[in-house]
């Protein structure tokens, strides 16, 4: 079972390792790990993928939590969110196969953003079942590269993931 | 007016109240040494820094306080590891400074750069490598705020020279503001209604306490419940004081080598009040044998103990005094009952006499425990006389029993017989050893004598590792391997060598007499009993046994 938890950390140096360093610790393991600063420049939002079972998870959410850098832990339900990951994908592409990646790139409204003699890179943007199906279909044509950013997620309408300040 | 880094940290530490720092200089630590002249604060110079961990952690066990060590970088700060882990273990408030090479050279290998912040990550409840001078004396109030509240533990803070060195202008912050920390203190008052509503409906309860009870200080509270319900009290290892020994309604320590009456009432129990203890394995057993008919009743200041080994039906987050006070004023008054009576009579089974013809370790113990009316701070090592010692001394008061419980250090009870003895002058601390554990840090003994600390020894000589002896004549089918030491040397002239008056028994009629000599000298004093190696420790509960199911109970 995957689960997405967002985790709001003090943007200090240091933060990602131990962050890691308690997966390993523990046992944990990450499926995908997310993460750049947010609207506040001093907080780094963390989008975790988590695999395992409710123990697991609930388990990563109370150890996290105990991490002095972890402002706030909170678990994004799949049917209440939208996920969101960007791929970059370098195929095979002689001049005769081109138009049909291209075609199948429209196709997932994705954006070719380099082409050499016999290659070319695509940008892709999607949850996960439109990244799978994306791949499988440029799978033939020969995959030279293949590189994701993890996914990142934020809640559906008016409700935000945020720290409650104080004073 | 402008000063050093190093100057503001000590001078930090004076506003923290810091009255005693253990440890060892070094070159990236000398301008905190320098600054250190000038203090109040008194320095205990150890014979190595993991000793100066253990004294730091034993100060901060007896007293309630945070304890302090320092140490250089480099070889300085990984030989605090031992002892920082321990601490962690054992959730103990110490705060541990180590010297840095310069920020300029930070990660090209200089002399002694060691990457302590990322080595002690996993075993520290925060650490800080210092970047900015002006950012001491705020770290410094956060590490003493973050090592002492909530669940206590270590934090480290890395100090590099350079900035020890800057000069900046000095001002101590009032408040603290750390948006990722905010320890749950007070329980849910729900959760506390319906934990007294099963305590009056259980038929056979039985409070485990543990080592949260010594530091929330809530032995009064722990008693009152007790009293008032008429509940029989088990405590684990790092309970051992929280409830005294004395008392008609303490059932002993449960566990791997726990008192067959406490484990057996475990068993049968129908409602566990476990408080401030963390069902670790050493104590649980296999955990579906442990109190297999019982409801749980989880109290812990620390979330994520909940549910982590134990699956529990009434969890309560906060501070175990809190929560015990406000929940016995739910809980019915209850006179002795038949589940008192039974567990009276499991006791009666397993406290016999010794009459043995050799000197028996646990006989000495129980002398021991007699002559000083079980009021006196006992340390120890790790290995069978550790587990004699929390069997069969009679503890009846708490932060009496110093002993590395989770980590199970070797070598901790000596140098944390050093700090205990600081923290209470008038008490009379004796730490009880083996010889293996005894030579990780025997060097200690020096830093006794110098500082004029009457730290008392028993050492139980079986020249060589008993537990690990037992466990190689369990697991191994008797192949004994490098438990038994060809040679061991002489203690009582190496004790005399330190200018330590020591004594060697050999014969159980001797045991009376030189417990009275231990406790009458005024200094230091060593009681040297030799022993047999193939004295096990029992009960054992093998592993994957649940604890009802005990060898030699």
């Amino acid at each position: 079972m995957k689960t997405t938890l967002s985790v709001l950390v003090e943007n200090h140096p240091g933060v990602l390792s131990r962050i890691a360093g308690l997966f390993s610790r523990r046992g944990f393991n990450i499926d995908s790990l997310a993460v750049g600063t947010t609207e506040n420049p001093d907080i780094s939002r963390m989008t975790i993928v988590v695999e395992g079972d409710e123990y697991v998870v609930e388990q990563v959410k109370k150890q996290l939590n105990k991490l002095v850098d972890v402002i706030k832990v909170s678990k994004i339900s799949p049917e209440d969110s939208v996920t969101r990951e960007l791929i970059l994908i370098k195929v095979d592409a002689e001049p005769q196969v081109r138009s049909e990646i291209i075609h199948i790139s429209e196709i997932f409204r994705a954006n070719i953003v380099d082409v050499s003699r016999k290659s070319m890179t695509i940008e892709l943007t999607g949850d996960k079942d439109k990244i799978s199906a994306f791949e499988e279909l440029l799978k033939p044509f020969g995959i030279k590269e293949l590189v994701r950013t993890g996914v990142i997620a934020v809640n559906r309408g008016t409700n935000t993931i945020k720290i409650e300040e104080e004073d | 007016m402008l000063i050093t880094g190093a100057q503001a940290l000590i001078k930090s530490l004076e506003l923290e109240k810091v009255e005693i720092i253990f440890g060892y200089p070094g070159g990236a630590i000398l301008p905190v040494y320098d600054s250190l002249n000038h203090s109040e604060i008194k320095h205990i110079l150890t014979r190595s820094e993991q000793g100066a961990a253990h004294a730091a952690s034993g100060y901060a066990r007896v007293s309630g306080k945070v304890g302090v060590c320092m140490a250089t970088s480099g070889p300085g700060a990984t030989n605090l590891v031992t002892g920082i882990a321990t601490a962690y273990m054992d959730s103990i408030p110490i705060v541990a400074i180590t010297g840095q090479v310069s920020t300029a050279v930070i990660g090209r290998d200089v002399f002694q750069e060691v990457d302590i912040t990322g080595a002690t990550a996993p075993f520290t409840k925060h650490n800080y490598l210092i970047k900015k001078a002006e950012d001491i004396p705020r770290i410094i109030k956060e590490a003493f705020f973050i090592a002492s509240t909530g669940r206590p533990g270590p934090v480290l803070i890395d100090l590099p020279k350079d900035i020890a060195d800057t000069k900046i202008e000095f001002e101590y912050p009032k408040k603290i503001t750390l948006r990722g920390y905010k320890p749950n203190i007070i329980g849910h008052p729900l959760q506390i209604s319906r934990a007294a509503e099963a305590i009056n409906k259980a038929k056979r309860p039985v409070i485990c306490a543990g080592g949260g009870i010594n530091t929330a200080g809530a032995e009064k509270e722990l008693k009152k419940l007790a009293e008032k319900a008429h509940i029989p009290v088990v405590t684990t290892l790092m309970g051992t004081g929280a409830f005294s020994a004395k008392h008609s309604l303490y059932m002993g320590m449960i566990g791997m080598h726990g008192i067959s009456s406490a484990n057996k009432t475990v068993s049968v129990s129908d409602l566990i009040i476990a408080v401030g203890a963390r069902f670790g394995d050493r104590a649980t057993g296999k955990v579906e044998g442990f109190g297999p008919k019982a409801k749980i009743i989880h109290i812990d200041i620390d979330p994520a103990e909940i549910g982590k080994n134990v699956q529990v039906h009434i969890p309560i987050v906060g501070d175990v005094k809190q929560i015990l006070d406000e929940m016995i004023k739910s809980v019915e008054l209850k006179g002795s009952t038949d589940w008192n009576k039974y567990t009276d009579g499991l006791k009666e089974e397993c406290f016999d006499d010794i009459n043995d013809s050799y000197l028996n370790p646990v006989e000495v113990i129980r002398c021991l425990s007699n002559k000083t009316k079980g009021e006196v701070i006992i340390t120890t090592e790790v290995g069978c006389h550790q587990m004699w010692a929390a069997q069969h001394y009679e503890f009846t008061k708490p932060r009496t029993f110093i002993s590395s419980g989770g980590l199970g250090t070797m070598g901790y009870g000596l140098p944390a017989a050093i700090g205990a003895q600081i923290a209470q002058e008038d008490n009379m601390v004796i730490n009880i050893c083996g010889d293996g554990s005894f030579q990780m840090n025997l060097t200690e003994m020096a830093t006794a004598i110098e500082n004029n600390l009457p730290v008392k020894i028993v050492l139980f000589n079986n020249r060589g590792l008993g537990l690990v002896r037992q466990l190689q004549e369990f697991y191994c089918e008797k192949r004994y391997n490098q438990v038994h030491f060809s040679f061991v040397p002489d203690f009582v002239k190496l004790t005399e060598s330190y200018g330590i008056k020591a004594v060697r028994i050999k014969k159980p009629e001797e045991i009376p007499k030189a417990i009275d000599s231990l406790i009458s000298e005024k200094g230091p004093f060593l009681l040297e009993c030799m022993v047999d190696i193939d004295k096990n420790v029992y009960p054992m509960v093998l592993n994957g046994s649940s604890i009802n199911d005990m060898i030699g109970g």
